[in-house]
């Protein structure tokens, strides 16, 4: 089944070219939007959409800008776009970025006159050379186009949209954070409440969301919630964009709609596991999502049918990982992952990110115990639900997801004393 | 040595960042990123002068730059090579491309090399993991699909 793609440009199109998105009917959405509707009108359409936030956590994007004061109050209002990108296994919002940045531009203008905001700071990971410089040069031509500044689309209402840069700290990816950092501080996240809504960038009421959700907003605003709902699941619309890694023949972004099985993702898409060799275990949405083992490789992508397999959709960001690789040392791998970028706030992720690092990598040499194992789940059970964010509930769920779908690997390292897989990747 | 300075066409391009913010400590981040691009790194005497910029104190510098990992306070080599070694970069043979390089330059992460041209630092995923394994020479675009049986040609490219 071919399904058009909206988000990414057909091979030989360069849409960074200002003229070349418009010649695709680019930035007519924003210019009706801003002339004929009203901003209630603008968040009815993206609720009637049903699309959720691609940045992980899949909430409404409507609701999320209707929690905004109305505009008018004694503060401006904010848009923090949040293109951070550095959940392992997801590398989809750089397509955007570096290949279709206008389409992101003309989601932040729509956004800019739903909550009323002054401004939209787009936020992107330090890493991320290209994107910022494409997207840099984006903002200018809309700015010399005058679909951006003092009168955008030739209304008395000043929007912007500036990019900015992180420097390497996966935690600056964390709503909160991100503010933190965006203000030039140490990216360690809030407590909320406030919310971002309340209080935000520069203490101001603040809507976050990711790059590929305001992508999203510009199609919609285009061609249409009704036709948005035609693509994907009745509670996970319209297309998104998969990134597939790890041991595929074809790597890669693929856009595609939500539901889509996971067996055509790797097995069509992405051309099969390596080699011909059998699977043997898939992260369905960035490692912060507990593993899926090969059994269950006919679910569909969507956030309904995920949380029924026991994982989430997160990202998108799909790792596949055939019959060689270790799942004790995936798991040591990611582990240390979460203990590095631990902001360091909280005693149960900073404590606990380290002892499932020391603990994995013990059983990843063989020197580990039985004990060890139970640990990991106790450790577990005490960083769930318990900090200022996501970050400790994430670590766990990635330490206990392997222990949990793998158990019998694990033991076969304690038992033997080492690794039974001499052929896997080395951490 | 002499004490560093922040260059004129550096400080320029701070106060054009500020303009960006409704306060200009907002420019802290992008304002490193220009300094560590023109010296490579960002020296507590550098630090001290950007705090006097944007009117914070040199602790508030400080603490910036010893949490993000891109930033380096002590000099790096002139070609800084950041290898990715997380999950995807690591099922494609991560470890492999670290040991060839450090064989090759005769040194380890963290380390550089005598003449100061080279140094090496394993990092956290680089968001290119369709395209593993992937190296970062500074901050300049990525070096994608890298191999560990020809790491001379990479390092031929970085010169």
């Amino acid at each position: 089944m071919a399904h058009e793609p909206y988000l990414l440009p057909p091979p030989g199109a360069d849409w960074r070219n200002l003229e070349a998105y418009r010649q695709i009917g680019g930035y007519e959405a924003a210019r009706r939007a801003v002339h004929e509707m009203a901003p209630e009108q603008v968040i009815e359409e993206v609720k009637e959409s049903g699309l959720r936030g691609r940045g992980g956590a899949g909430f409404s994007t409507g609701q999320k800008w209707s929690f905004m004061p109305k505009p008018g109050g004694p503060k401006p209002s904010y848009i923090a776009c949040n293109g951070d990108e550095s959940e392992p296994g997801t590398f989809k919002d750089r397509q955007i970025l570096e290949r279709n940045p206008h389409l992101l531009i003309e989601g932040l203008a729509i956004a800019g006159h739903a909550i009323g905001a002054r401004a939209a700071y787009v936020y992107i990971r330090g890493e991320y050379t290209t994107a910022f410089h494409t997207l840099s040069a984006a903002i200018q031509q809309a700015r010399d186009a005058g679909f951006l500044g003092e009168r955008p689309f030739g209304i008395e209402r000043p929007f912007d949209v500036y990019a900015m840069r992180g420097a390497g700290a996966y935690i600056c990816g964390e709503e909160t954070g991100m503010i933190e950092s965006a203000e030039g501080k140490k990216g360690q996240p809030r407590k909320r409440p406030p919310f971002p809504a309340v209080y935000g960038l520069w203490g101001c009421p603040t809507t976050v969301n990711n790059v590929e959700t305001m992508a999203q907003v510009a199609s919609i605003l285009r061609r249409g919630a009704s036709w948005f709902k035609t693509l994907g699941m009745p509670t996970s619309t319209g297309h998104t964009l998969f990134g597939v890694s790890g041991h595929v023949e074809r790597p890669g972004v693929y856009e595609l709609p939500l539901g889509t099985t996971l067996r055509e993702i790797i097995y069509e898409h992405a051309g099969g596991v390596r080699d011909g060799r059998a699977l043997k275990a898939i992260i369905p949405g960035g490692v912060s999502m507990p593993v899926l083992s090969a059994e269950q490789v006919d679910v569909r992508m969507d956030h309904e049918s995920l949380k029924q397999a026991g994982t989430l959709l997160g990202t998108g960001g799909i790792v596949v990982m055939d019959e060689t690789a270790c799942m004790v040392r995936a798991a040591t791998v990611i582990a240390r992952f979460f203990r590095h970028e631990s902001c360091g706030q909280c005693t149960q992720c900073r404590e606990g990110t380290g002892w499932f690092h020391k603990l994995l990598k013990r059983l990843d040499t063989g020197q580990g115990t039985m004990d060890d194992l139970a640990t990991i789940d106790r450790v577990g059970g005490y960083m769930e639900g318990q900090t200022i964010c996501a970050l400790s509930d994430a670590a766990a769920w990635a330490a206990t997801g392997f222990l949990r779908r793998f158990r019998p690997e694990f033991e076969a390292h304690v038992r033997e004393g080492r690794c039974p897989l001499p052929e896997s990747f080395r951490p | 040595m002499s004490a560093l300075e922040i260059s004129p066409s550096v400080r320029e391009a701070i106060a054009e960042e500020v303009k960006k913010y409704p306060e200009p400590r907002s420019a802290l981040l992008m304002a490193l990123h220009f300094i560590q691009a023109e010296i490579g790194h960002v020296p507590v005497g550098i630090q001290r002068q950007v705090a006097e910029l944007l009117g914070i104190r040199p602790i508030e510098v400080r603490e910036v730059v010893t949490f993000y990992p891109m930033y380096h306070e002590h000099p790096v080599g002139r070609a800084n090579i950041r290898v990715c070694v997380n999950i995807a970069c690591a099922l494609a043979g991560a470890r492999e491309v670290v040991e060839g390089i450090e064989a090759r330059l005769g040194i380890r992460p963290g380390e550089r090399t005598a003449d100061g041209a080279y140094s090496i630092e394993e990092v956290q995923c680089l968001g290119s993991c369709g395209t593993a394994v992937c190296v970062q020479v500074n901050n300049d675009p990525y070096i994608e699909n890298v191999r560990p049986e020809r790491l001379d040609d990479l390092l031929q490219t970085i010169g």
